[in-house]
């Protein structure tokens, strides 16, 4: 049994070190801030790095103030009502979607109903859709670990409940409800097929300059090096270079959530 | 007085709002993948969709029957889970059964990073290092096919059916473990014949669970499983999921075409697959307290 | 059945109250006066209803979903259920003390300073004279004066509860709760928070649940004996403790049941 469970443990070390041994050359200066040449064949990927974050920046935006709100009335208002029910099953609802649904969603919504066209805006707010149950579940899960007596010590006082919650319960929630919510943010920089249908271009002559602007994203650049380049076989190095900074990027907010996670926890012990 | 007490209500509205706002996002994706939908039963005629040929651009005849979408993505589903499930339940039972606490302090965050890798990633490598292997071994003409799909999210399937299978095991009281073991069982005995039957219900749903993870993934199937929509249910002939359909196509049709319609159709159908998986797993969870996942 | 020496003023007045959780009722009719400016001890064995009452009279329970309460609680004459009242100035009024000490995660001086600047206190060297004269009154201020900056959990068990009394101090009540205060404390620090009660009572009404009857009878004025969600008896606690008139009083005092 410990040998099925370290050959997992060796395929995913596999998968790392392949993409570190292979990406790493190709990482440079000039490759991380340059624009890409030849259709993606030479140059840099400086354009699809400023996208990815672009995107990601909106997309904790919108779903990170409404995740945190959603779980603040989950957890410190509606008790076992009926609207309670209805939005926790929404949320299981949610999560269980595939990606490419939300990508269909957002094309229908934003780009096409709302006129979004394919942008910035579009994606971000797919994206955000997308990771907001991940983001409610890991701050109830925060709001939770704070003892009830906090909050009836300070209601005791003659504070009032909204009082209580802002200034002596999230206080001590939110470092919990970061970084939980990091975990989402981290899936939606690796997501491709949501911003495939809703924001994202292979190619972009000039950076975009405003939230309806379509952009560049790792993901995607990496799929279409990958697999839509004419000389697919040639440019490896730049697919690997192009997927070492994405799994860098995902990676290592994860890893930092996880420690994080381990440093509040013993920050907080109640 | 009466000011702080509107001030709380409205502080208990607008939170109302955003909790609200999950409902109204579910609905909104209902709503509008039929409102893109709905006219192919008019135009084309709902019937076509269960045809067995997926050919939307053609010259002569377009066609839009979803029937080897629909076994594309069984077909690598099964696969992957019949992949997934030893590694995942073998490490479930060794992480929370047999593990070292300092092992498992190592063990459960690494392959929580697996879970981390964006698919695109896993396809790229299934690509450029699973799918040569596979030609090689198999001595096949390529290495895009049904089975290097089902590798890569067999790997994707594993955290998901390790960790929910862990807090089973983890669940299960350790009265029926000390019993066994007080009978004379031996430690493996205990666990094969007490522990995973206790927790049985709890693997299944995970199993459940990571199978609506991979019906739904999108890229890395795309990627490397070839991409012809014939129905096959050889692991070895090229496939077409439902994802990687929509995924491919939706970027060069017109919008409003029957083509369109049809991919939301598939849309629809997926949708409705990962919905009854999740349902069902759920149900499950809930009903041994373990839905806090 | 209610006796109350005639010198002093009635503060919290409780008429034929029922009190449910859910469909549990919990407290039955309970009729009862609390005088001002002095202790008064609730006794009872666990799940008598003693801490559900104290509970009721700052409104906590409140917070507890699906409770439900009939009947009268008047505080100064003032019925503190009257759908007009608000909450947060009765709890202004009615400070409470937890079982278990529950200092917030912050510095000594933001503890005590919490509950002046909800209510508005801004002012630094205010709050410093709030801060010192409740930790005074508290008998914590030499423990602790040279480190106010300091994180309150650091604290011992006992300075904790202390501390907890002089945050609740610093809104400044009329009506002081205390439930269980002493009971997850050592016998040192359970005798320093008797004498502050016996301090404290001179400017604060006091009421105080406990399940410690060596407790009752050394802090309190008067005692409430609460059995199956019942008051049984209610009177001075030297004649609770010498001669009871009710069988089951003298049975849980003589220790054969609780």
């Amino acid at each position: 049994m410990r040998g099925i469970t370290y050959l997992v443990v060796l395929f995913i070390a596999y998968i790392i070190i392949d993409i570190l041994i292979h990406g790493l050359p190709t990482i440079s200066w000039d490759f991380l801030t340059g624009d890409p040449e030849k259709s993606g064949a030479e140059g840099g990927i400086f354009p699809a790095i400023l996208g990815t974050l672009y995107l990601v920046v909106g997309t904790i935006a919108v779903a990170l103030p409404l995740g945190m709100f959603s779980a603040v009335y989950l957890t410190e208002y509606a008790k076992q009502n009926k609207l309670a029910q209805s939005i926790r099953m929404a949320i299981v609802t949610l999560a269980g979607i595939p990606s490419i649904v939300f990508g269909l969603f957002g094309l229908g919504l934003f780009v096409i109903t709302l006129n979004f066209g394919s942008s910035i805006l579009a994606g971000s707010l797919t994206l955000a859709c997308m990771i907001l149950p991940t983001i409610i579940v890991a701050s109830e899960e925060s709001l939770k670990s704070v003892p009830q007596y906090m909050r009836e010590g300070s209601l005791a006082l003659g504070a009032t409940k909204w009082e209580t919650i802002y200034k002596n319960v999230l206080p001590y929630a939110l470092p919990g409800m970061l970084t939980g919510s990091i975990l989402g943010i981290g899936r939606a920089a690796g997501e491709t097929a949501p911003i495939l249908l809703t924001a994202a271009a292979f190619f972009l002559p000039e950076l975009p300059t405003s939230v309806f602007d379509p952009v560049m994203a790792l993901p995607y650049h990496l799929y279409i090096l990958a697999t839509q380049h004419p000389e697919a076989q040639k440019i490896l190095p730049m697919q690997y270079g192009t997927a070492l900074v994405l799994l860098f990027l995902v990676v290592g907010l994860n890893l930092v959530a996880i420690i994080l996670r381990i440093r509040v926890r013993k920050k907080y012990k109640w | 007085m009466n000011r702080q007490r509107l001030k709380a209500k409205l502080i208990k509205y607008f939170l109302q709002s955003c909790g609200s706002l999950s409902i109204i996002i579910v609905l909104l994706i209902f709503l509008f993948l039929f409102k893109e939908a709905i006219p192919f039963i008019g135009s084309p005629g709902i019937t076509e969709l269960f045809h067995n040929v997926w050919n939307p651009v053609s010259f002569q005849k377009e066609e839009f029957g979803i029937v080897p979408l629909i076994t594309g993505s069984i077909v690598v589903t099964l696969l992957a889970i019949i992949i997934a499930v030893p590694f995942g339940i073998i490490g479930a039972v060794y992480i929370s059964e047999i593990a070292s606490p300092k092992e498992r302090e190592f063990l459960k965050p690494f392959i929580e990073i697996l879970a981390g890798i964006p698919s695109v990633v896993l396809g790229f490598f299934g690509l450029v290092v699973v799918s040569p292997l596979i030609k090689d071994v198999f001595q096949l003409n390529s290495g895009l096919n049904a089975l290097t799909g089902s590798v890569l999210l067999a790997l994707m399937a594993i955290p998901t059916i390790m960790s929910i299978s862990e807090d089973a095991i983890k669940s299960v009281p350790s009265v029926y473990k000390e019993a066994s073991l007080a009978l004379g069982a031996s430690k493996l005995e205990t666990i094969w014949k007490v522990v995973v039957p206790a927790a049985l219900s709890g693997i299944v749903a995970s199993v459940m669970l990571g199978m609506g993870r991979v019906v739904g993934e999108t890229m890395a199937v795309m990627m490397v499983t070839g991409n012809s929509p014939v129905i096959s249910f050889n692991p070895f002939s090229s496939v077409r999921t439902m994802t990687a359909t929509i995924a491919a196509e939706m970027g060069e049709v017109t919008i409003g075409s029957n083509h369109y319609m049809a991919l939301f159709w598939v849309g629809i159908v997926l949708m409705l697959m990962t919905f009854g998986l999740n349902l069902i797993s759920y149900r499950v969870l809930k009903k041994y307290g373990l839905s806090e996942k | 059945m209610v006796d109350i020496q005639a010198d002093s003023k009635v503060k919290v007045h409780v008429e034929n109250m029922n009190f449910y959780y859910g469909p549990v009722q919990a407290l039955f009719d309970i009729n009862l006066d609390i005088p001002e400016k002095k202790v008064t001890a609730l006794i009872g064995p666990s799940g008598c209803g003693k801490s559900t009452f104290l509970r009721t009279l700052n409104r906590m329970n409140d917070i507890i979903d699906g409770t439900r309460i009939e009947g009268k609680v008047m505080i100064d004459d003032k019925d503190i259920y009257d759908p007009m009242t608000d909450v947060v100035e009765l709890r202004k009024k009615v400070g409470m003390i937890f079982q278990k000490s529950n200092p917030f995660p912050k510095s000594i001086f933001d503890n005590i300073a919490y509950g002046p600047r909800i209510h508005g206190v801004k002012d630094k060297n205010k709050l410093m004279d709030i801060v010192e004269s409740c930790l005074i009154k508290s008998a914590l201020w030499d423990e602790v004066k040279d480190r106010l900056e300091k994180n309150a959990m650091g604290l011992s068990g006992g300075q904790q509860q202390r501390l907890c009394i002089a945050r609740a101090l610093a809104i400044n009540p009329d009506v002081v709760l205390m439930d269980e205060p002493a009971s997850a404390l050592d016998p040192k620090s359970t005798l320093k928070i008797e004498d502050l009660i016996n301090e404290l009572k001179k400017d604060y009404t006091i009421i105080i649940v406990t399940h410690n009857m060596q407790q009752a009878g050394r802090v309190s004025d008067h005692t409430a004996f609460f059995y199956e969600g019942r008051l049984i008896e209610f009177g001075a606690t030297e004649q609770i403790f010498t001669k009871p008139n009710q069988k089951q009083t003298e049975d849980y005092i003589t220790g054969r049941f609780g």
